[in-house]
């Protein structure tokens, strides 16, 4: 009856790390049933598929399932919501543990009814017997069931075949809420808040000399505080504009010692070669025999901004010697612990909750203005500290996704196919969260005593690597190697930014493989399937090839491309296949896309879809325009004119879809697009000039170099 | 200084200083949350609300200019349990991913339906082309405008 469908395998780590069930589920006397998740929303709608796939096991209505996400006192602690693992493990997770208590309310309720549980059934929450009422539910049982004990994932999950609401486009719980007043962290405003804004010290390692703060004073007009320790300073009003007129105004009045200078060299990918770097050598050995028929070719992507709609901001306040944080942080369990570390208070006595804010993509300067809040409060205790950065700080502090340059050495065979395939890496890392990275919260290099620097690292592959993430082909490669150099110190603060180094490998990659097919005189899409055995791989590039009419693709250089572009996230989460057309005319004009995407089960289909959109939007945002600018303090592009960003007036149509694949385990979607986006983009350009571009952005400058190169 | 001005239909004043933004009066007095800081600039359109039904940057628009003028947020379009067919019509289309640009871009669609009932796609670009959205959502907000339109024109109430 109930055979277990997915393939089993062992218990996700949330579970292994979290295993009693009352970390993950309760039932509330109102008649709902608490589901809680470490995985917070980010506009990604992972606490409606959350509560659809509790409701789902569970059989209770979607509207009695409340979804408690990013809270350290009553949730799961499941580090932070990256990688597009939500699904799969905070969601696996609530569905075996949902499973699990399911069964638990059937024995007691056969127990009460003295029945057998196989004549029960759960319809709405209660409990059928034969099909007739039996006036159980799990609410009249709830108290008899024990969930204390840890979760054993020895109860098999419902059939796939059976899902009523997992499979279903449910609209997003949260989002009625975004569209008609307050629904963010920023629009918490208790009546005793008190408004903080910072004056950022402008690298490690800088002191503060001088503050003229009665000139600050004057400037910000109004009820002022200023929170100084070592080099961090805060402005604190009860009137918003105060504080901000104070922040503003300050660094005119501030002198700093031991300032950085950098050169504009370093703001381009190309500065990272040369530089110090920890070496790494993953897969094949290197080729003994020396290459037939070698090609060489580099490609580089920039220092790319998060750049939120909302500039970060947090609400901190410390009292009776607690301190409660509310933050939109990626993960409040690593958020707490990080705090603790750097205030020096035990774990015990902070509290983290998640709030919503604006889409982050990655780690951005939200954890951040936790501990800028969390400062202040601690130095005025009994009130609630609101911290907001101001736009300028948020683009100009944020950590910001690597610059990264990619050269392939590839040695062909007698027909023209990879035989020996090199990806070299030159890249900043990829991850400073603090805890799981090697970074600390922004202030804390401020204090007096700073943590002492640790020297970078990168995720390890297993966790599908950082700069090396998507580097080796999906292709028929008889012998694959990565040589990464982790560049130790960038100019800039890099950490976590949509997808890591896929994008930037696989617009190597697939741009490589159509410079491969051309050699040979071969289609793009059919030399790909020569090389290309895994049926779900191959399922994906002809449809999408069906879909965009690949066929009739006219021939290259009149200004008009058709390009592919063709990944697997982390070549073992969702398999994404683009296909863009563009115009170009001095400017790259991006004027449709196709994708086809193979993500398992999915969820909620529509949902599911909007990420994929956002994704390819994001890509080509990225592969046409941006470009953190540094300049000699940093960085320089501090608003949206110095760093645009695809506007409404430049967005393609899309044509995206999943392919069916719910016999397979759901894989994580929200950024399996970026990758085969840039990559189509690039390959489509190449096309309707007849020139590769390697570097991305895929500015009008760039085009007019290569065109003039051609 | 007293500022006295109509807030979304309803005669509201705001103790504040003429030269407070907007945007602070509206939020930090009136508690209208709805409308959302993105840059301060001008740039994003995260701010936008109605005076005298003409879009406007709340973020650098004075407090003082609006004395004795109508200002419409998006709280004034309509409410989660009774939305405006814009809203409704982005709700359907699952029009936004985080939301956060959400509220400025009803009030400019809201202004464009406003002047013109029966815009082409090109017309909606048009009006929205000073928001920004990071997420990604221009293609469902702009089916999602059509759809509005549709709705009012097929005379629903406003």
């Amino acid at each position: 009856m109930n055979a277990p469908v997915l393939p089993a395998s062992p218990l996700p780590a949330s579970l292994i790390e979290n295993p009693r069930l009352d970390r993950w589920i309760k039932f509330q006397p109102d008649r709902t049933v608490r589901i809680a998740t470490g995985k917070v929303e980010m506009g990604q709608g992972i606490v409606t598929a959350i509560g659809q796939i509790a409701a789902e096991e569970l059989d209770v209505p979607l509207d009695r399932v409340a979804v408690l996400s990013g809270d350290t006192t009553h949730g799961p602690d499941e580090l932070y919501t990256t990688s597009s693992l939500s699904v799969d493990v905070s969601g696996g997770s609530v569905r075996l543990v949902c499973a699990e208590v399911r069964a638990k309310a059937l024995d007691r309720a056969a127990l009460r009814l003295n029945c057998s549980r196989d004549e029960l059934t759960v319809v709405d929450g209660c409990f059928l017997q034969n099909g007739a009422a039996t006036g159980q539910d799990y609410w009249t049982v709830a108290a008899e069931i024990d969930l204390t004990q840890n979760v054993t994932g020895t109860t098999p999950p419902k059939p796939v075949a059976s899902y009523k609401v997992v499979g279903q486009s449910i609209p997003r719980v949260d989002l009625p809420a975004k569209m008609s007043g307050a629904a963010f962290v920023h629009d918490v405003l208790p009546a005793d808040v008190l408004h903080a804004r910072t004056l950022r010290q402008p690298n490690r390692g800088a002191t503060l000399v001088s503050l003229d703060e009665a000139a600050i004073r004057r400037a910000a007009k109004g009820e002022l505080q200023i929170v100084r320790e070592a080099n961090f300073v805060a402005f604190v009003s009860p009137v918003e504009s105060v504080a901000q007129a104070a922040a503003v105004a300050a660094p005119r009045h501030a002198t700093w010692n031991n300032v950085r200078h950098l050169v504009p060299e370093q703001q381009e990918a190309a500065w990272l070669k040369g530089q110090p770097s920890d070496d790494r050598h993953i897969g094949a050995p290197p080729p003994v025999s020396p290459p037939k028929n070698l090609v060489q070719a580099t490609f580089s992507r920039p220092y790319i901004a998060h750049a939120s709609m909302a500039p970060s901001c947090a609400l901190a306040e410390f009292r009776g010697g607690h301190l409660t944080v509310r933050s939109h942080g990626q993960g409040m369990h690593p958020l707490r612990q990080n705090l603790a570390g750097a205030l020096g208070l035990p774990i015990d006595a902070i509290t983290c909750q998640h709030l919503h804010g604006a889409g982050c993509y990655g780690h951005n300067g939200a954890d951040d203005a936790a501990l800028d809040a969390a400062l202040i409060a601690l130095r005025i205790p009994g009130k609630c500290i609101r911290l907001q950065w101001r736009r300028e700080e948020e683009f100009g502090f944020e950590p910001v996704g690597p610059a990264m340059l990619v050269t392939l050495h590839v040695d062909l065979d007698a027909k023209g196919r990879p035989a020996d395939w090199t990806t070299e890496i030159w890249s900043p890392t990829h991850v400073q969260r603090p805890g799981s990275g090697t970074g600390f919260l922004l202030a804390s290099e401020a204090m007096a005593t700073p943590p002492p620097e640790v020297a970078p690292f990168d995720p390890t592959e297993q966790r599908g690597g950082g700069g090396t993430r998507n580097a080796l082909p999906i292709y028929d490669v008889p012998a694959h190697r990565i040589v990464h150099h982790l560049v130790m110190r960038p100019p800039v603060r890099t950490s976590a930014l949509r997808g890591l180094g896929a994008l930037p490998n696989v617009y190597a990659i697939e741009s490589l493989i159509d410079d491969l097919a051309a050699r040979v005189g071969e289609d793009p899409v059919a030399y790909r399937l020569s090389i290309l055995s895994e049926a779900r791989a191959r399922r994906l590039v002809e449809l999408v090839a069906e879909r965009a009419g690949w066929t009739s693709r006219g021939a290259a250089g009149t200004g008009k491309g058709l390009g592919i572009g063709f990944a697997r996230y982390k070549n073992r989460a969702a398999y994404a296949a683009v296909i863009a057309a563009v115009t170009v005319q001095e400017t790259v004009k991006v004027d449709r896309i196709w994708c086809v995407a193979d993500a398992g089960l999915v969820v909620n289909p529509d949902g599911a879809r909007n990420q994929l959109e956002g994704g390819i939007v994001q890509a080509v945002s990225w592969t046409l325009k941006e470009q953190v600018r540094l300049d000699d303090q940093g960085i320089a592009s501090r608003d949206w004119e110095s760093y645009p960003i695809l506007r409404f007036s430049e967005i393609p149509d899309m044509q995206v879809e999943f392919v069916e694949a719910a016999g397979n385990p759901a894989l994580g979607v929200g950024e399996c697009t970026v990758g085969p986006t840039a990559a189509a983009i690039g390959n489509a350009v190449n096309h309707a000039l007849g020139v590769r571009i390697h570097d991305m952005p895929l500015t009008r400058e760039r085009i007019m170099a290569a065109l003039l190169k051609a | 200084m007293d500022v006295a001005f109509t807030v979304n239909g309803e005669a509201r004043r705001v103790d504040a200083a003429e030269t407070t933004s907007l945007l602070e009066a509206l939020r930090n007095h009136l508690g209208l949350m709805g409308t959302r800081y993105g840059c301060g600039l001008e740039q994003c359109g995260c701010c936008m609300v109605l005076v005298d039904d003409q879009p406007a940057y709340a973020c650098t628009r004075e407090l003082g200019t609006v004395a004795g003028r109508k200002v419409t947020t998006v709280e004034g379009l309509g409410t989660e349990a009774g939305p405006h067919p814009l809203q409704q019509a982005f709700l359907d289309e699952q029009a936004g991913q985080c939301g956060y640009c959400l509220s400025g871009i009803l009030i400019s669609a809201k202004a464009l339906l406003d002047r013109n009932p029966d815009p082409s796609r090109a017309d909606i670009v048009a009006a929205l082309d000073k928001h920004l959205c990071r997420c990604g959502a221009h293609q469902r907000i702009l089916r999602a405008v059509e759809r509005a339109a549709v709705t009012l024109r097929n005379g629903r109430p406003a």
